[in-house]
């Protein structure tokens, strides 16, 4: 990833931060991303974020679920080792439902946590880049992405004018990385 | 201000007149200072009793299954009774967070965190028992379908037993990956306001690196809806599932298709009682009465009384099948349940199970957090009894009367049961410590529609006419 400039600005409603989001898409900024120690509902729209397809993945994963089961099931009675049940026939696909649903949902589940993880860049040990510690408590955290061409200055005071409570500049690694969270962070920017 | 309006005659979900921050401060701080004197003392007598259990379980595995007092006649006793009421009491907490999660109950936010915890830790308890059941408790992985050198040789899949190992596995592994999820947020909370170095790093490693961004926020929301969707169903599937280890058998007393709908009532019913005796504790301990408010404990009331009265309709029922199947073993058993050496087991369930709840169609008792938290244990109590009754006195006297028999248990069995209490409460206590006890994020997305604070805004709206209202908000 790449260490970037970031102009961060910090509301503590969202009434602020729903009209802020407004004029952040206006302005010509690079909106890099909002951070909500929440979800606040709506907020994805206001940003002009595409709905997650995360429940497709939940629906393929439970599909390999059910037939997992009941092909393993199948060829297991009717190939592998039939065994006579009292007479009963060696395919006996209703007795296979109980096992097929429970596979269907443990698939889906943990394939879809999976996913998720993947999606969200989450696992034990990354760290991440957290532009105010308040962010996961009461502050709703708008960063816009600086370049080369952009004036700080500017950016600061248009951010000021939309009604944040507290902004300031940073210089940090827009990505994740492994690493000790207890340990402070040190960036340059790339010349 | 917020357009999303709730009724102002919903009592609030939050009470106090709350800010994020204060809910931040009020759920996180408990874990951030030193528990005190009575989380020490708790936590210790857990310890010893779970060290009990691990001596007691440690004496059948050297010994043999022989020091247990089960026989041939009644070759589930104990053992399987505290399975099958640990896996109830288990049921609760997938309930709240799932069920009410698709019936938009915003109620469940308040203790949908500790119900969830304590479903996990009820189905490791549970777990236990048909495991050292086995007996030869070192082949206990026979029961996976793993390739191995003896074929392979496959389990039984059309065996009720099987799909019991494949559901509570299945459960376990769920309401896990769903109480995890859960938590991730939370747990960058307490990462971001840590001041040491250690609860930084360790719940940074706990928070997997969560930060919050919108669409991150976007995916957790599709993950809940999704897991509680598949939750739902699988919650409902499971105690279904230990209902056929007896309702697929040709024992009189067992063999009945009431049992799965009745199974799953009567799980909900204990299962929410044990929220009610933990919940009561909790929030006086950590002062959550703000957060896990009367209103909670009414709402989990209501659903007792509900599920105790579907239990009381299917013991009556099982008593009226009886009577008309004309079957003579059936009505034996039920006979003997009621009037035989057992009266005791059958009267004390009917007692809790039946009677006592009824006392909660008075709104009085249903807000009365002493007569509540009496009641939760009189439930348990009766709940176990249930199953006691269901499987010793369906057991006890079979079709060969020469082989009639009076079961009771030996202090192994006993101290196994005394130990998987020991195992619950050493793990609740850690949760109590180390864990938000309440969901901060949840209660925050709903602190601005049902927050005291909030609703008293609403009232002043409330109050307004229709075209001052329109003449304010027209700009929006």
């Amino acid at each position: 990833m790449a260490v970037k400039k970031f102009a961060v600005a910090c509301y503590d409603t969202e009434d602020t931060l729903f009209p802020a989001v407004e004029k952040v898409r206006h302005s010509g900024y690079k909106l890099h991303d909002v951070y909500t120690p929440f979800p606040v509902h709506g907020l994805d729209v206001a940003m002009g974020l595409k709905e997650t397809d995360l429940h497709v993945a939940g629906f393929i994963f439970g599909l390999v679920g059910t037939s997992t089961a009941v092909g393993f099931m199948s060829w297991i009675f009717t190939s592998d080792w039939p065994i006579n049940f009292g007479g009963k026939p060696n395919w006996a696909l209703p007795a296979f439902s109980p096992i097929t649903f429970e596979l269907t949902v443990l698939f889906a589940a943990v394939g879809m946590v999976l996913t998720y993880c993947y999606l969200n860049q989450i696992m034990p040990g990354v760290k991440k880049h957290v532009f105010h510690p308040r962010q996961t408590d009461d502050y709703f955290v708008v960063v816009l992405e600086l370049n080369e061409h952009s004036s700080q200055d500017e950016a600061i005071a248009f951010l000021n004018s939309t009604g944040a409570v507290e902004t300031n500049v940073q210089i940090a690694e827009e990505g994740w990385w492994y690493g000790n969270w207890a340990e402070d962070e040190h960036y340059e920017l790339a010349k | 201000m917020h357009l999303k309006y709730e009724s102002i005659v919903r009592e609030p979900l939050v009470d106090g007149n709350k800010t994020y921050r204060q809910v931040t401060e009020d759920i996180i701080s408990p874990i951030e200072q030193k528990p005190g004197k009575m989380w020490y003392v708790g936590f210790f007598i857990s310890l010893i009793l779970l060290g009990y259990g691990a001596f007691s379980v440690f004496w059948e595995v050297y010994f043999g299954i022989g020091v247990w007092g089960i026989n041939r006649t009644v070759g589930w006793g104990w053992d399987i009774t505290n399975f099958v009421w640990w896996v109830g009491i288990g049921h609760a907490g997938t309930l709240i967070s799932a069920i009410l999660l698709i019936f938009r109950q915003g109620w469940r936010t308040g203790v949908n965190r500790a119900a969830e915890a304590m479903t996990i830790f009820a189905v490791m308890c549970a777990g236990q028992f048909p495991i050292f059941h086995m007996g030869r408790v070192w082949d206990a992985m026979y029961v996976l379908p793993y390739p191995n050198t003896r074929g392979s040789l496959w389990p039984n899949f059309n065996s009720a037993l099987l799909w019991d190992v494949f559901a509570i596995s299945t459960y376990f592994t769920v309401s896990l990956l769903f109480w995890y999820s859960g938590l991730i947020p939370d747990f960058a909370t307490i990462r971001d306001r840590a001041k040491t170095k250690f609860r930084k790093r360790a719940y940074g490693l706990a928070s997997f690196g969560w930060t919050g961004t919108a669409k991150s926020w976007q995916r957790f929301e599709s993950l809940s809806l999704v897991l509680a969707g598949l939750s739902t169903p699988l919650v409902l599937s499971v105690h279904t599932i230990v209902s056929f280890d007896f309702a697929t058998s040709v024992i009189p007393g067992w063999h009945t298709t009431i049992f799965p709908p009745y199974f799953v009532a009567g799980a909900i019913f204990s299962g929410f009682a044990m929220v009610q005796t933990l919940l009561i504790l909790v929030r006086k301990i950590w002062n959550l009465q703000e957060y896990i408010t009367l209103g909670h404990i009414e709402a989990m009331n209501k659903v007792i009384v509900l599920t105790g009265s579907i239990v009381g309709v299917a013991y009556l029922t099982e008593l009226f099948m009886a009577w008309y199947s004309q079957v003579v073993y059936e009505q034996d058993a039920f006979n003997w349940r009621i009037i035989g050496p057992y009266w005791w087991s059958y009267w004390a369930m009917m007692t809790c199970n039946v009677v006592s709840p009824q006392l909660f169609w008075f709104k009085k008792l249903r807000r009365n957090i002493p007569f509540t938290f009496i009641m939760s244990i009189v439930v348990n109590i009766g709940m176990w009894f249930e199953r006691f009754v269901i499987i010793v006195t369906s057991l006890y006297r079979d079709y060969l009367p020469g082989s009639w028999t009076y079961y009771s248990p030996t202090w192994p069995e006993v101290g196994f049961y005394i130990g998987t209490f020991g195992l619950f409460f050493t793990c609740f206590f850690l949760f109590a410590k180390y864990f938000p006890v309440v969901a901060v994020a949840e209660i925050k997305f709903v602190l601005k529609t049902s927050g005291d604070g909030f609703k008293k805004e609403m009232a002043k709206e409330d109050e307004k006419s229709l075209d001052v209202f329109v003449q304010e908000n027209s700009h929006h």
